[in-house]
């Protein structure tokens, strides 16, 4: 029990953190998620399975954590994501209840008019709803997404290695050194087949293609390391092809 | 007449031959069931895959599979399920159901059926044979070139998959054209469009989006098989190909795909829920025009699956809309439905468990689909096993549950017995339970990174989440064995019963059940019930030993022909099996062996035309005298020709957009040297000119046609060199095979039928002979 009320504090804790990085809307739905999370996960820890590394309730710290954005790329994705997953579960429930109700109780929609059906539920209800998200998910998009940096870093996916060449000329392997607070543009390319690059704490995907050069601008907001993997099928050592991005203050000064 | 003589005589002429007979059976009742069975086959073989990849994935760092053997896996995971289960599976349920509810005797092809049905047991045996063998297909069920090219894979096993599938495609285009002429002319007598059963409707949609969705998918694995084969680089980027083009090419199929798997499964649940729910369907006209608009818009999104490919966000946004838009129609139907049960009184019974079902799991699924359409979350989503659990609530929701449900509620029409048993709801709720158990966990482990396609991990909360994952994929097989015994049990031991169990409105119902070979004693006119049809009062009532049914006008239903059906044959069987014989030689690469097969397949299909009725006006009973259908108007292959010929342009204008694209955004353009036709270029032209003026004498015009386009390509250099000759030459083999057929049709083929591909053929030899200048045109203003 005691547990339980500290893993509260916490949330209550980082929701006034949030309140002052994100604004209140996602601050409420990120501190309602982790709350449900959290309640999913206590089960387990009460069972004394917490040998697991504590991911939900301390805010989902994994390494590949979509949930667990460091970077205004991932952030802004996760907001959008636990908006959609609480309207989602509401939209959910709403149809299923209706669906049970009209099967359990016979004859209990019938005072009302087929055509409010079709067109309130196909037409009124939809649209708005998709309207909100498309605007709010293209608006995200615009502002996250396409924009360029000053700082470049080539990124080349091979079967089955990362190599990564820096502005001074000089390159690493399967290691990405990033500055900390600050965008870069990673430009993706491929000399052999499809990859694709991903470091889900900091942003989404771009993919690899050969005889393309794509780019991503990512910013990883404090130092650290982030897990990365190639996420398109690449063959049989496509599993084996992941890397590690770390960000740092000293930055081009090592 | 006494029904009971009018059955024998009626049953003598349609019956399919016991023994060896059985393999010329062209009825669509025998050919229907036959594609269910095998499909359920298939798909059985497709489970126990997912039961190796759920125990491969069970623990971390599962020693289990070795990578390459997890990636055959995975592969014919979802190749199985996709091509050779749902798609067969809904097609021998339309094959069966569509005659019957529309009140004809068969589809207006049988023959076609049979043809469709050994192409697609021979292409999936061969598909089969090789996973048995190690040599199947493993490079992602969507097969992305590179990694499915010559280079990157370079044993047999991405021939498999493209020879297999692309054999077994013919099956869906025939079932296309077959099930659109069906729909459209052979109904019952008086039944306009507008008052046609829905489930005719959703399967007229369905089958025009097969019509035109399939093509490209057929036009890129011929593509990618010649630059496998022959070095022909379309898709090869240091020659001037574009892996994107693959994608593309894919996925304007792959995507309609996902709608033409989802309607035939709506349209079953729009038939089945009115009468659970006693009372018509609400909303028909809503209903059409939402299945219509689905249609078009199906079309529309196809790039939602190439987010990450790196197209400018502005360009992803138009497909994003269109994405979420698809919600739209489908609201309009789930809410039609349910306006049916509040204006009924619905009863419950296991059909509507498995409605209840697919309302569970396919809303899940739906909402995801709308998460998924935002383009910044796909990019974090995408190739994760957040979107793995999201087809499988969109394909088992929107597909296995409505089809549990029409199994429960068919299979007495089939056996002619009721369930007895109790174990319909104990499979159900294992299925249910375990399915959910499988998936919605897992839209978690995608967001917590897991990719797909990993054969290890090492994260120890993914391997709760995948634990869990694989005890409910094992659980929902033990469902589906439950549910297989059940449907056994009430095969054998059902209670039979005389007619219409479910007290529906359909045409089914109104024949005996089982069904008998001719369906319906006499084709219905007007309203009219079954003992009716039994004792003859409808149309046709008297065997004159022709399999006869009524052909009507399309729209109002008008009886206007007596379309004449051939009896059962081998010609089918011996087609498929020459027709396997140019596809297990380009697999095997014994190259001067296909032309002998093609040779024998087009022997074959000659044979086809050789016992054609002489035309003639008959009585039809009812003092309404028709014409058969060689002195109608517009007889069933003469619009079967328009949309073959609508299939085959999808094709072509595919080839053409291809050739486009690779001038405008494949790196490597434009070539050192420019190629070009030549001289026999303008002599083609004048061919095709010629044969469009003179489509009733094109023999002379298409052979020059054909000669030409010979010269043209006898003359080609380079085409292994950069994708621009190659393209051209691809371009040049299409109008010689085009205008090759029309020299056949001159030769051999029904003179308005001729006149039609002449016509078409023409325009494809104009197109494609003037295509140089085009490409170099747009090569050089992209450049």
């Amino acid at each position: 029990m005691q547990r339980m009320t500290r893993d509260s504090d916490e949330a209550v804790g980082r929701l006034f953190l949030d309140l002052r990085d994100d604004g209140v809307l996602f601050a409420a739905m990120r501190f309602v998620g982790d709350m449900f999370v959290g309640f999913l996960h206590a089960p387990t820890r009460r069972l004394g399975l917490a040998g697991f590394p504590i991911l939900f309730a301390a805010g989902c710290d994994r390494d590949l954590s979509v949930l667990s954005p460091a970077g205004p790329a991932a952030q802004g994705i996760a907001t959008l994501w636990w908006w959609m997953f609480w309207g989602g579960a509401a939209i959910f429930a709403l149809m299923l209840a209706l669906f049970l109700w009209l099967l359990l109780r016979p004859a209990a929609g019938r005072g009302i008019p087929a055509r409010w059906w079709i067109v309130g539920g196909g037409l009124v209800f939809p649209l708005p709803v998709l309207a909100a998200l498309t605007g709010a998910a293209l608006w995200l998009g615009e502002g996250t997404l396409g924009g360029t940096a000053s700082t470049q870093i080539e990124a080349e996916a091979r079967m089955w290695q990362w190599t990564f060449r820096y502005p001074d000329g000089s390159e690493t392997t399967d290691v990405l050194h990033l500055p900390a607070g600050r965008d870069v543009e990673i430009v993706v390319t491929s000399p052999d087949v499809i990859h694709s690059f991903w470091i889900p704490r900091l942003g989404g995907k771009i993919d690899a293609i050969p005889g393309h050069a794509n780019r991503i601008v990512l910013r990883a907001d404090a130092p650290g390391e982030y897990g990365g993997v190639c996420a398109e099928y690449c063959g049989t050592g496509h599993v084996d092809m992941s890397f590690t991005a770390v960000a740092s203050d000293d930055w081009g000064r090592e | 007449m006494t029904p009971i003589r009018r059955h024998k005589e009626l049953d003598r002429i349609w019956r399919t031959a016991p023994g060896w007979g059985r393999l010329a059976a062209v009825n669509h009742t025998v050919i229907g069931k036959r594609f269910m069975l095998t499909a359920l086959v298939f798909f059985a073989i497709g489970g126990l895959l997912a039961m190796l990849i759920r125990i491969q994935l069970a623990s971390r760092q599962s020693e289990f599979m070795e990578p390459g053997t997890y990636a055959q896996v995975f592969t014919m995971h979802g190749t199985i399920m996709m091509f050779l289960f749902a798609i067969p599976f809904f097609e021998g349920l339309a094959m069966y159901l569509l005659p019957k509810m529309l009140g004809a005797r068969d589809m207006a092809f049988p023959r076609l059926s049979a043809y469709g049905y050994w192409c697609y047991l021979l292409g999936g045996s061969i598909l089969i044979v090789a996973l048995l063998m190690g040599a199947a297909p493993d490079a992602g069920w969507f097969m992305y070139a590179p990694l499915s090219s010559a280079t990157y894979s370079p044993g047999i096993n991405a021939d498999v998959w493209l020879l297999g599938i692309t054999f077994v495609e013919i099956s869906a285009l025939s079932a296309a054209v077959e099930m659109l002429v069906s729909i459209l002319m052979l109904r019952a007598g008086g039944m306009s469009l507008d008052r046609m059963p829905i489930f005719g409707w959703y399967m007229l949609v369905v089958a025009g989006m097969m019509l035109v969705g399939f093509p490209p998918l057929i036009l890129g694995s011929l593509l990618l098989e010649a630059e496998r084969a022959f070095g022909l680089p379309f898709f090869d980027p240091t020659r001037g190909g574009d892996p994107l083009l693959w994608q593309h090419l894919f996925w304007l199929f792959g995507h309609p795909e996902v709608y033409i798997i989802f309607l035939p499964a709506a349209g079953v649940l729009s038939t089945i829920i009115p009468v659970f729910s006693r009372h018509r369907l609400v909303g028909y006209r809503a209903i059409v025009a939402a299945i219509v608009a689905m249609g078009f818009l199906s079309f529309g999104l196809w790039v939602h699956h190439m987010y990450a490919t790196g197209i400018p966000h502005l360009s992803l946004s138009f497909f994003s809309i269109a994405s979420a838009l698809v919600a739209v129609p489908t609201a309009v139907q789930i809410f039609s439905w349910l306006a049916t049960m509040a204006a009924g009184r619905p009863r419950f019974s296991i059909p509507m468990l498995h409605v209840f079902g697919f309302m569970f799991v396919f809303v899940c699924g739906g909402l995801s689909g709308v998460m998924l359409a935002m383009v910044p979350f796909d990019l974090q989503a995408h190739d994760t096993h957040f979107v793995v659990a999201h087809l499988h609530y969109v394909l088992v929701g929107g597909f296995v549950f409505p089809m549990m449900a029409a199994a429960y509620y068919w299979l007495p029409h089939m056996t002619g017995r009721q369930p007895v048993q109790q174990l319909s709801h104990a499979a159900f709720w294992t299925i249910f339970v375990g399915f959910n158990l499988t998936f919605l966990g897992m839209h978690l482990t995608g967001l917590l990174g897991m990719t797909r396609r990993v054969h290890s991990y090492d994260d120890p909360w993914w391997e709760v989440l995948n634990f869990i994952s694989s005890m409910g994929g094992f659980v929902t097989t033990i469902g589906f064995a439950l549910l297989a015994l059940d449907l056994v049990l009430l095969m054998l031991f059902g209670r039979p019963f005389r007619r219409d169990p479910w007290r529906a409105g359909t045409l089914e119902w109104a024949m005996p059940t089982p069904p008998p070979s001719y369906n319906f004693a006499s084709v219905p006119m007007g309203d009219i019930d079954g003992p009716s049809l039994a004792a003859g009062k409808g149309l046709l009532a008297t065997p004159r030993g022709e399999m006869e049914t009524l052909g009507v006008d399309p729209l109002s239903g008008r009886p206007e022909q007596i379309v004449i059906l051939p009896k059962p044959t081998f010609l089918p069987l011996l087609t498929a099996l020459a027709t396997g014989g140019v596809f297990l030689s380009l697999l095997f690469k014994a190259y001067l062996l296909a032309p002998v097969f093609a040779v024998a397949v087009v022997a074959l299909f000659l044979r086809w035309t050789a016992a054609m009725p002489a035309p003639a006006v008959l009585d039809a009973g009812q003092g309404l005298m028709l014409p058969n259908h060689r002195a109608a108007r517009m007889p069933p292959s003469l619009l079967a020709m328009r949309f073959i010929i609508a299939a085959d342009a999808t094709a072509f204008a595919s080839l053409v957009f291809g050739a486009g694209f690779l001038a405008i955004s494949a790196p490597g353009w434009p070539p050192a040297e420019w190629p070009g036709f030549g001289w026999p270029a303008w002599v083609a032209v004048v061919g095709g000119l010629v044969a469009l003026a003179l489509p009733g004498r094109a023999l002379v015009p298409q052979l020059v046609t054909v000669a030409a386009f010979t010269a043209i390509l006898w003359r080609m250099e380079g085409v292994q060199d950069h994708a621009a000759p190659a393209a051209l030459a691809a371009l040049a083999t299409w109008g010689a095979v085009h205008a090759a057929i029309g020299v056949l049709l001159a030769g051999w083929g029904d003179r308005r039928i001729s006149a039609q591909w002449q016509r078409y053929a023409a325009l494809v030899t104009v197109v494609a002979a003037t295509f140089p200048a085009l490409l170099r045109l747009l090569a050089e203003g992209a450049a």
